[in-house]
């Protein structure tokens, strides 16, 4: 038996064009990458080596850290506020929601599955002032305010971008949520209740430490997805007005294909995978400690 | 939900109106919440029958005039809309091929097979996960153009089929996973090769799990647009998604209802998979990020 489930021919033939694949396209170009953040140039000027002359110019680049700054205030405030929409939706969906509950969670969930592209076109004329006057602005007119040029500031900017991600993503943070509150037993709800505690304090004492393990992998995945951010801003607004809402990914995508700097180019990566790495680190951490006292 | 519904007792006739009463502001938000996530979508269906004028001198919720196809004519014709997607079908379907068929392979491997290692190269391909795909870029794009392969679609279909096998792989593991070993041990007692085992018993038992994997992958690659902006130089070699930036690009604040017309078509496609399979896709998708 052993010998048929361990035979090494059947696992070089299943195996190896997956892990050749993955070899040749993501860690050969992982190791590169991170070689070329030690060079200046591009395919058609050469390569000259230049030490960490590119991490030095990353911190003293005004425009870099304008973009690791967006990317974290990005991220940080559109995960607490994702998972938390989601938190609560998913409450709803468990202990509000009787008939229907299937079709409410289908329809909210649905805009994640559309394209990025599509919907950021979708907003940028919904949020439109100018030349036609787009629907919330229109609102705006129809209670007495002035419009808004909302893509034409960076602080407005900012918001339209995550009202959008929010629009696309709570509904799947909060089937995701959803499915982990559904694991918690009904009996230990049941006897809570019975202990008199109902509402609020039920789901701050019972519910919510419950569900922190599932709550927790929602941030991760969430500040992951959002430190990464690209489709949705290229389409929303470009980065601009000028370079306020571009974050590291794009900021990357910039100096790479139309400044063709292969060498810093691929430092702001490295600088992003780092990003991604201590941030997923921190949580997984600071989490741990959490758990251990309560 | 079931708990509520076996605590409570059955409510006296007077208490009916008080409880619907006490419901209304859950009916009332939960309704508000379905008109926020679906308005969008029919602004964006009716904007793709309107004319120019209408967009102009028209407030928002006006109806069409008219309901004519001239709008999508207009963007399939001019637009060159047609062409786009059929870049991404030939990008995309070959790349979901290759996927399914490297990631199952691996997953059973890496989840039935014994063999020494196989913890290591499991958390090589979850490793991969992680790391943001602009690592990739640059190396990547010199490979192909050392290789000549710029001007083709081969580079996005390559590096889809990478970028798709770490999440395939690990899903697929986990699905092996929840085969009972015995079926497996049992048939290599029995003198099954492990050709026949893959083929005959492990396939047909995650037949379910991989049409799952695979819709998951369909929507990631279909509406990508990194990757396919950074392969893609020409306008004849555009996917639907870079099509359509540039497309509101060209005519953006001229020409409105084509424009919508172009996100219209973008969106049913996926729009219309839902339709039939959202629970699937709902199970699928919330899966796949389980993964942390």
């Amino acid at each position: 038996m052993d010998r048929v489930l361990g035979d090494k021919r059947a696992i070089i033939l299943l195996l190896g064009p997956a892990l050749l694949v993955y070899t040749l396209v993501m860690l050969v170009p992982i190791v590169w990458s991170t070689g070329y953040t030690f060079v200046d140039g591009n395919l058609i000027k050469g390569f000259t080596f230049v030490g960490l002359d590119n991490f030095f110019e990353f911190f003293q680049d005004s425009t870099a850290l304008q973009a690791v700054w967006f990317t974290v205030r990005y991220a940080v405030i559109l995960t607490i506020l994702q998972v938390g929409l989601g938190y609560a939706l998913s409450l709803l969906y468990v202990f509000a929601l009787r008939r229907g509950g299937t079709f409410v969670r289908t329809i909210v969930f649905f805009p994640v599955v559309l394209p990025t592209v599509a919907v950021a076109l979708l907003f940028r004329r919904f949020f439109e002032a100018a030349p036609t006057v787009g629907p919330v602005n229109s609102l705006l007119e129809f209670i007495g305010m002035n419009p808004i040029d909302w893509l034409g500031q960076p602080g407005a900017s900012f918001w339209v971008i995550i009202l959008m991600d929010l629009w696309r993503s709570m509904g799947f943070y909060a089937v995701l949520l959803y499915a982990g509150l559904l694991d918690i037993p009904d009996d230990i709800l049941e006897s809570a209740r019975l202990d008199g505690a109902g509402g609020w304090r039920l789901i701050r004492t019972i519910v919510l430490p419950l569900s922190l393990p599932v709550l927790l992998s929602a941030l991760i995945f969430s500040i992951n997805g959002t430190l990464k951010v690209f489709d949705t801003i290229v389409a929303l607004t470009n980065g601009g007005p000028g370079s306020t809402t571009t974050p590291l990914t794009l900021y990357m995508f910039r100096a790479s294909f139309n400044y063709g700097e292969y060498g810093y180019g691929s430092t702001i990566a490295f600088m992003l995978t780092i990003l991604c790495l201590v941030v997923t680190l921190f949580i997984f951490r600071s989490s741990r400690r959490d758990l251990t006292k309560g | 939900m079931t708990a509520i519904a076996t605590t409570s007792p059955v409510p006296a006739p007077r208490r009916i109106t008080r409880r619907s009463l006490r419901k209304l502001p859950v009916t009332l938000g939960i309704a508000l919440l379905l008109i926020i996530e679906i308005y969008p979508i029919v602004w964006m269906v009716l904007g793709s029958f309107k004319q120019q004028d209408e967009f102009l001198s028209e407030p928002f919720w006006s109806l069409p005039r008219s309901w004519g196809f001239d709008n999508y004519i207009s963007a399939f014709v001019d637009g060159g809309l047609g062409r786009y997607m059929l870049n991404s079908v030939i990008a995309v379907f070959p790349s979901l091929a290759l996927i399914i068929l490297f990631g199952v392979a691996a997953g059973f491997v890496l989840e039935v097979m014994v063999w020494k290692g196989r913890t290591g190269v499991l958390l090589l391909f979850l490793a991969g996960v992680m790391v943001p795909a602009q690592m990739l870029l640059l190396p990547l794009f010199t490979i192909y153009y050392r290789l000549h392969l710029t001007g083709t679609l081969l580079p996005l279909i390559i590096t889809y089929t990478a970028i798709g096998l770490p999440l395939t792989v690990f899903m697929m593991a986990t699905y092996f996973r929840s085969v009972p070993r015995e079926i497996f041990e049992a048939a290599a007692i029995d003198g099954a090769s492990i050709f026949r085992i893959f083929w005959s018993i492990g396939l047909p038992m995650v037949r379910n799990a991989i049409f799952t994997v695979g819709l998951v992958q369909f929507f990631f690659i279909w509406n990508d647009l990194l990757i396919s902006l950074t392969f893609t130089n020409t306008d004849a070699l555009r996917t639907i998604q870079v099509g359509l930036l540039n497309f509101t690009g060209q005519y953006g604040a001229v020409d409105y209802g084509p424009t919508f017309a172009g996100i219209s078509v973008n969106v049913i496609g996926t729009l219309i998979i839902y339709l039939f399979l959202n629970q699937r896709v709902m199970r699928g998708l919330t899966a796949g990020s389980v993964k942390g």
